[in-house]
């Protein structure tokens, strides 16, 4: 370790940071990452009972969206809400030849490799996945993750004059950027959503001082 | 492998040709293997000269602006839709010009390998493609061939009028032969059109219009009930698909008409399949406000109304360099605007489910409200509307708040960036009854502080954009009535109008921005211009002068109300003047609000004359702070 870095760890120490963990898998640029943005429909909002019936996800590189790289999987469940089928319609026999959970989750697991995960509000996301993974006897998720709900924030001017919510939907972001909401509430319609306003985020996050991949999980 | 993504590509693509064409089938597989790609604002798609990549682009959203290199005018603007780097299909060689993304942009990129079959295929789709491409190659006249492809556009560029292709109309009213006089004004009058063709199986056998109803019909030649027939004028004169701005100019003298019929082969034994009025002509040349105008009030859609604002930027360019006088220029402009505003809200109104339940005013708050916005930037409106009864309350505003949310969202679709501080109609707190308006501001006026001066200075300079006037009167009066019962908020205003940041250090060398993504521009609105605009709202309220809201205006009123101050307050009017035209120069220049100069596009004589405006802003702030003294209020 040289002498600058240590100086450096040795600050971020200071101001109860730790360096090590946010360096960790994340060198590289923003262009050249493979992010994975990726949207879930599910049965319910409850960690334990409620059931994954379908990841979107799609890879995003380069500022590029290849379709044919991206993946969406119905899964098969035995659990099934009829309340949230309204929103999502996905009803219980509707796609033929679903996998069942576990090799969902394997051609997910392997679609993703280690890219970075964005989604709006990841947390969700990636609990239902961890809960399902947890369920099959794999382990949990180790990739970085990015969340558009808290990156947006970062955008909105800081003045007196606006009122910022404590959370903003994808619907808000959809209508602030001006993204056509078709498809919305189905998992690869909302990642695609995700995506762009991702994408969006990033550009307007570009003219802040000292913009890079490491500085957005920071924010 | 199908998806929700590829279905929504399919569902765009169809809607423009060469994909039109295609079966949906095909246009579905083709979906699958598209790569969507994000473009900031002023990024390369591809070079000149750089070898070709493997696809071509449809601009999903956004624009491309396709130019020979990187300096030279733009030879086309690709928008949603359209379709551009093709020749890697057709020819084995490198780009042989560059693409770059005029705003932010959406493309699709379609593989070579997969499309080249459907293109050797369909022969609708070859043909297309082939001509596409001869029309966005290098050239020069390339202009003349974007009616046909890229749909209905207002040309801007006067340069090569007698070169370029006349869009026409492709909407046909006609009736027939038996119609009566009476019925064919009624259609006219119903499509808004000065002219109706008389056609019998497809082709055109006369015209009538507004002239001959008027010699014929109105004069008492001829009852109501006169057959079309007997009234239209014939044979018709008629003209092939393909002719330019000139030619069309010239027709219409030679035979002392003002309407063209457009027939497939030129002759009157071909179908009619467009019609052209002086009017679209007028537009084609576009540098004539008036005809820009009635094109805006003539618009139906908000993205007509975008394609104007292309022509009034034109107009504006043209005024810049002709050095008409800036009070003229953006009053004009300001016009303009002001009516793709007004337009954008009859739309919008018309389109909702039911009438306001009753009278409201749309304001037009901060640069937009002192008419001094000439470039897009963003939107700052408001709403209010006439106080109702309680029951009625949510309803009534819940009604407004919709309304408002789709103006905002028409506004953006024209062109006016949303704002970032929320600060429009859509938001409740600026969608108010007038009693909670009057609230809102009394509460400005009473508690002041830092926020509150800020809110006031933006708020303070709306303008009735559309709506009831009465409103926004009564609004005025009540505002003048408690400043003046409240003379503390002047010194608020006044601290709040001299905090600006200076435009120069203490050698006199332009202040630059330290950081962000303007590091090393000069700030132009926050140092210069709005010192100005912020003195002359304390002075002007001070002397409770309605309606005036121009910030060159007010000084002109203040140099009128105060004599012993005219020469400063003329030579405040004259440099906010000068400023205004520097940032709309550099804006037009960049294209973008202009709010950040790059000092070193300047010449030393513009540096000069931009510093010497610095020294009225000094003078002002002066005068400002001895008159505003605190104790020499209280």
């Amino acid at each position: 370790m040289n002498f600058l870095t240590k100086i450096n760890t040795f600050l971020l120490e200071l101001l109860g940071k730790s360096d090590t963990s946010l360096d960790d898998g994340i060198q590289g640029n923003i262009d050249s990452t493979r992010f994975v943005v990726l949207d879930t429909e599910t049965t319910g909002f409850d960690y334990e009972n409620d059931r994954i019936l379908c990841i979107g996800a799609i890879v995003l590189q380069n500022y590029r969206i290849p379709i044919q790289e991206s993946l969406e999987v119905y899964i098969q469940q035995e659990h099934y809400n009829k309340a949230t089928a309204q929103i999502h319609g996905i009803l219980r026999e509707s796609v033929l030849n679903r996998p069942n959970e576990l090799e969902g989750l394997q051609q997910f697991i392997d679609f993703l490799g280690d890219s970075i995960i964005v989604a709006h509000h990841t947390f969700f996301d990636i609990s239902m996945i961890n809960k399902a993974l947890e369920r099959n006897g794999l382990p949990k998720l180790k990739n970085k993750t990015l969340d558009t709900a808290n990156l947006y924030k970062k955008t909105l001017l800081y003045s007196p004059l606006l009122v910022r919510k404590e959370s903003y939907t994808l619907d808000e972001l959809a209508d602030k950027f001006d993204i056509s909401k078709k498809d919305r509430h189905t998992a690869m319609g909302d990642a695609y959503i995700t995506a762009i306003a991702f994408l969006k985020i990033l550009n307007k996050l570009k003219e802040k001082k000292g913009f890079s991949l490491q500085q957005l999980f920071k924010y | 492998m199908k998806n929700t993504i590829s279905q929504r590509v399919a569902d765009f693509l169809k809607n423009f040709p060469p994909f039109s064409f295609l079966k949906q089938m095909d246009l579905e597989i083709i979906s699958e293997q598209i790569t969507i790609i994000y473009k900031e604002k002023d990024s390369v798609v591809f070079a000149l000269n750089e070898e070709t990549h493997e696809c071509f682009y449809v601009v999903h959203k956004g624009a491309v602006a396709l130019r020979a290199d990187q300096h030279s005018d733009i030879m086309d603007m690709c928008d949603e839709g359209d379709i551009f780097g093709l020749r890697p299909l057709i020819a084995n060689e490198n780009y042989k010009m560059e693409a770059r993304a005029y705003e932010e942009t959406i493309l699709y990129a379609i593989p070579i390998n997969v499309f080249r079959p459907y293109a050797l295929e369909k022969k609708a789709v070859g043909n297309f493609l082939i001509e596409s491409f001869a029309s966005n190659t290098l050239n020069p006249f390339s202009k003349s061939h974007r009616g046909k492809l890229y749909g209905e556009e207002i040309e801007a560029d006067t340069k090569l009028l007698d070169l370029q292709e006349v869009k026409y109309s492709k909407k046909i009213i006609s009736c027939s032969s038996s119609t009566t006089a009476k019925e064919a004004a009624e259609i006219m009058l119903n499509k808004n059109v000065g002219a109706i063709l008389v056609v019998e199986n497809s082709l055109p056998i006369g015209i009538i219009t507004d002239k001959d109803l008027r010699n014929k019909i109105v004069t008492g030649a001829f009852p109501i009930t006169t057959l079309a027939s007997e009234i239209m004028t014939a044979p018709v004169i008629t003209y092939p698909t393909k002719m330019t701005i000139t030619q069309a100019q010239m027709a219409m003298m030679k035979s002392d008409i003002s309407h063209l019929c457009i027939t497939v082969d030129g002759t009157i034994n071909s179908k009619a399949v467009g019609m052209l009025s002086k009017h679209d002509v007028m537009v084609s040349i576009g540098n004539n406000p008036a005809v820009l105008l009635r094109a805006i009030k003539r618009a139906k859609k908000f993205k007509k109304i975008k394609l104007i604002r292309a022509g009034i930027l034109h107009l504006l360019q043209g005024y810049l360099d002709q050095n008409i006088p800036m009070t003229l220029t953006s009053k004009i402009i300001s016009e303009l605007n002001d009516a793709c505003t007004k337009q954008v809200i009859g739309i919008v109104l018309k389109k909702m489910d039911s009438q306001p339940p009753v009278k409201f005013s749309w304001l037009a708050l901060g640069s937009q409200g002192r008419s001094e916005q000439l470039l897009q930037t963003d939107q700052d409106n408001a709403l209010i509307y006439e106080d109702v009864a309680e029951e009625l309350e949510e309803a009534t505003k819940k009604y407004f708040l919709e309304l408002a949310t789709r103006i905002n969202k028409g506004l953006f679709d024209i062109g006016y960036e949303y704002c970032p501080a929320e600060m429009m109609a859509s938001n409740p707190d600026w969608c108010l009854s007038l009693s909670e308006c009057k609230n809102k501001v009394h509460h400005w006026i009473t508690n002041t502080g830092k926020n509150e001066v800020l809110l006031s200075f933006i708020f303070f300079d709306y303008s009735l954009a559309y709506g009831d006037s009465d409103l926004v009167n009564n609004l005025s009066d009540f505002i003048f009535e408690d400043v003046k019962a409240n003379p503390t908020f002047y010194i608020h205003l006044v601290s709040g109008a001299l905090q600006s940041q200076s435009p120069t250090g203490f050698f006199r060398e332009f202040l630059l921005e330290q950081d962000g993504a303007h590091k090393d521009f000069f700030n132009i609105k926050n140092r210069a211009l709005m010192p100005l605009a912020d003195a002359a709202r304390v002075l002007i309220l001070s002397h409770s002068v309605k309606s005036i809201s121009n910030t060159a205006e007010r000084f002109e009123k203040l140099a009128e109300l105060e004599p012993a101050n005219s020469e400063l307050y003329l030579a405040c009017a004259y440099s906010y003047k000068a400023l205004l035209k520097f940032r709309t120069k550099q804006g037009l220049l960049h294209n973008d609000s202009g709010q950040y100069i790059s000092l070193d596009t300047l010449s030393k004589a513009e540096k000069i004359k931009l510093k010497s405006t610095f020294k009225t802003i000094k003078e002002l702030q002066e005068i400002i702070r001895i008159r505003f003294n605190a104790s020499n209020i209280l």
